[in-house]
């Protein structure tokens, strides 16, 4: 056994109290600064369920189809999204959906400028990284228990849990894409006078751009893996269905919406990626090089 | 006061390295460059280094790798800062500039073109060559027309919607040459701008540039490690070694005369009868009119097959009146001189 060198039950107390203090005297102003992501998926969430089924389908199918050109990726889509509507967990995941939307959208937002910064800055580096670290290895339930305390169950902490989780990959891999980028095609640039932000727009971004929408492909990814945990704290979805199948021992619901989830992430696994490779086509990166 | 040259670089020197005022102040009290690498593990890469280049002036820096070239170039427009010396272009002092001095500077005075093509890889072609333009800030309108000329002019008609992925290397550097022309500056900065193209389309291109420059009429600074290259295209030719020069001159001076044994080895596998001219060798003066005649520009080359038929052969002069003869045994006494590994 480890000996007990210092006592640690004051440092407890300390941060437990800390953390009171601060849901008492700070919880509104948390809740206002998260209002605008409540609103975002509420209404990402209302305008997907106003739009009948068959539209959905039918836009999915199409995104499919513009990134592939081919029939096998849209038929994968329909089939899909018919299986679930059969299943009848349409509005599950579309709600489900709508919780992934938010999240990457959210997570592209912050994401992509502090990658930015990174690859810029090794300072920023040396500090963003083991904060992206923790991030993605720290238990989702540990930090899920202050901000449950905070803005009290509900979508906001499922929103913050899953942005939590999924938006490390987009902060690597946008810093990744824009060091990447060949140092003599920027040499050329600054060598015709572009100015800092016409080599960031006009060179840095588009080049980085195929391990940009990598780094969008893992967070939707990610987001799907967060579903069940967020479902926990009272986003409902397809997650909520499966929490439900353990909770009445019910093995059936549990597959079905499983097997739901499943179909979401190939579906926007395998657009995002065919949009990728689409991209890195045009610029003449494909395959490994 | 420094308007009869276009380029001109005074005691540039150029460390790398975390300290390099110290390393500078201790390569001024002449300790060696070896010594100084070896001790504090700084780079020098340049040492002290001057150049003059006349307008319309095609000059070549020849060095082998390693040798600070690259570097030198870079300093012209500024892409690295100099730890000492100064650098003047077109009379203005490129070091006293501020950031967005330089920036108009690079964007209208000065054009490059890199051994590595550096191209947009997700811009078509035309979008390349009217980068330059672009970033200036050119109309859109104005800057396709002109990149599309300049598109034709070398010959890449017909290829201004492919992507640079599409094209072949020497294609490619079409384009990167096409992108540096379409900016219609005076001074073109050439960084080893055929090294990485195949022999023959890098001789095509070397005879390209010689007729482009002719009509142009730019100042051209050219980087190459091919000796060949600098005596085919150059008007004027600096060696650089561990980044000082170490010659200076015509092309052929410096293979009738090299500097040191460095020098030598680089010219031993010169074509000498391609590169010396009659005229540096003949026996000047007013000589009986001698049955064939060559002109002062012709090289060795152009007169050995005439002494199959005859022994003297008269060098003219521009006007066409005879300024020397020479002999066979002259022209072999030429070729052979110098002539290491015997």
């Amino acid at each position: 056994m480890f000996p007990d060198i210092i006592n640690t039950r004051p440092l407890r107390i300390w941060m437990d109290d800390g953390l009171t203090w601060i849901v008492r005297n700070w919880g509104d102003g948390f809740e206002a600064a998260a209002y605008p992501l409540l609103v975002m998926l509420n209404t990402i969430e209302d305008w997907l369920l106003a739009v009948p089924w068959w539209g959905i389908i039918l836009a999915l199918a199409a995104l499919a189809f513009g990134a592939t050109r081919k029939a096998t990726l849209p038929a994968i889509v329909v089939i899909g999204l018919v299986f679930m509507g059969l299943m009848e967990l349409w509005e599950d995941s579309v709600k489900t959906m709508a919780l992934m939307l938010s999240a990457t959208i959210t997570a592209i937002i912050f994401s992509i400028p502090i990658g930015i910064v990174m690859a810029r800055s090794t300072l920023v580096r040396k500090i963003v990284t083991p904060i992206l670290d923790l991030m993605q290895t720290m238990p989702s339930f540990v930090y899920l228990i202050p901000t449950v305390m905070i803005f009290g169950p509900g979508k906001i902490p499922a929103l913050l849990a899953t942005i939590i989780y999924a938006a490390p990959p987009l902060v690597r891999l946008t810093d990744l894409g824009i060091r990447q980028v060949e140092p003599n095609v920027l040499e050329a640039a600054q060598a015709f006078g572009a100015s800092p932000s016409q080599r960031l727009f006009g060179v840095q971004i588009p080049l980085a751009l195929p391990t940009i929408l990598a780094g969008v492909n893992q967070t939707t990814m990610m987001a799907l893996a967060m579903v069940v945990i967020a479902s926990m704290i009272g986003a409902g979805g397809l997650g909520y269905q499966v929490l439900q199948g353990i909770g009445r021992l019910e093995v059936s619901r549990g597959v079905f919406a499983g097997l739901g989830i499943v179909v979401l992430a190939i579906i926007f696994d395998r657009i995002t990626q065919a949009y990728g490779k689409q991209l890195q086509q045009q610029i003449g990166l494909s395959g490994g090089r | 006061m420094d308007n009869q040259y276009k380029i001109e670089m005074r005691g540039v020197t150029k460390i790398f390295g975390p300290h390099p005022d110290e390393v500078l102040a201790q390569l001024k009290q002449g300790r060696s460059k070896d010594e100084l690498q070896a001790e504090t593990g700084h780079v020098i890469g340049l040492n002290n280094v001057d150049l003059k280049v006349e307008p319309g002036q095609l000059h070549v820096v020849m060095g082998l790798s390693g040798s600070g070239k690259s570097t030198l170039i870079r300093h012209v427009n500024r892409l690295i800062d100099p730890t000492a010396g100064e650098i003047f272009v077109d009379g203005e002092n490129v070091l006293e500039m501020s950031l967005e001095e330089l920036r108009t500077f690079r964007r209208t005075k000065i054009a490059m073109v890199f051994q590595k093509f550096g191209l947009l890889p997700h811009r078509s072609v035309i979008e390349n060559v009217a980068y330059g333009l672009e970033i200036r800030g050119v109309d859109k309108k104005t800057r396709l027309k002109t990149a599309e000329e300049w598109i034709a002019t070398v010959g890449l008609e017909g290829y201004e919607q492919s992507r640079p992925h599409q094209l072949s290397g020497g294609q490619q550097q079409r384009v990167g040459l096409a992108r540096a022309l379409a900016m219609d500056v005076d001074i073109l900065l050439m960084d080893e701008a055929f090294s990485a193209l195949d022999p023959l389309i890098r001789s095509g291109m070397q005879d390209e540039l010689i007729v482009l420059q002719k009509k142009l009429n730019k100042t051209i600074l050219f980087i190459t490690h091919d000796f060949d290259e600098a005596l085919k295209i150059g008007d004027q030719v600096t060696v650089l070694q561990d980044g000082a020069v170490i010659q200076y001159g015509r092309p052929e001076e410096i293979v009738l005369n090299p500097a040191n044994a460095h020098v030598e080895k680089f010219v031993a596998d010169v074509n000498r009868a391609r590169a010396i001219h009659v005229h540096t060798i003949m026996e000047k003066g007013a000589f009986d009119q001698c049955d064939v005649a060559v002109r002062a520009n012709a090289c060795c080359e152009d007169v050995l097959p005439l002494f199959a038929e005859h022994d003297w052969v008269g060098v003219n002069g521009d006007g066409g009146k005879q300024v020397g003869r020479i002999t066979a045994k002259q022209v072999i006494k030429a070729l052979a001189r110098h002539s290491s590994g015997v």
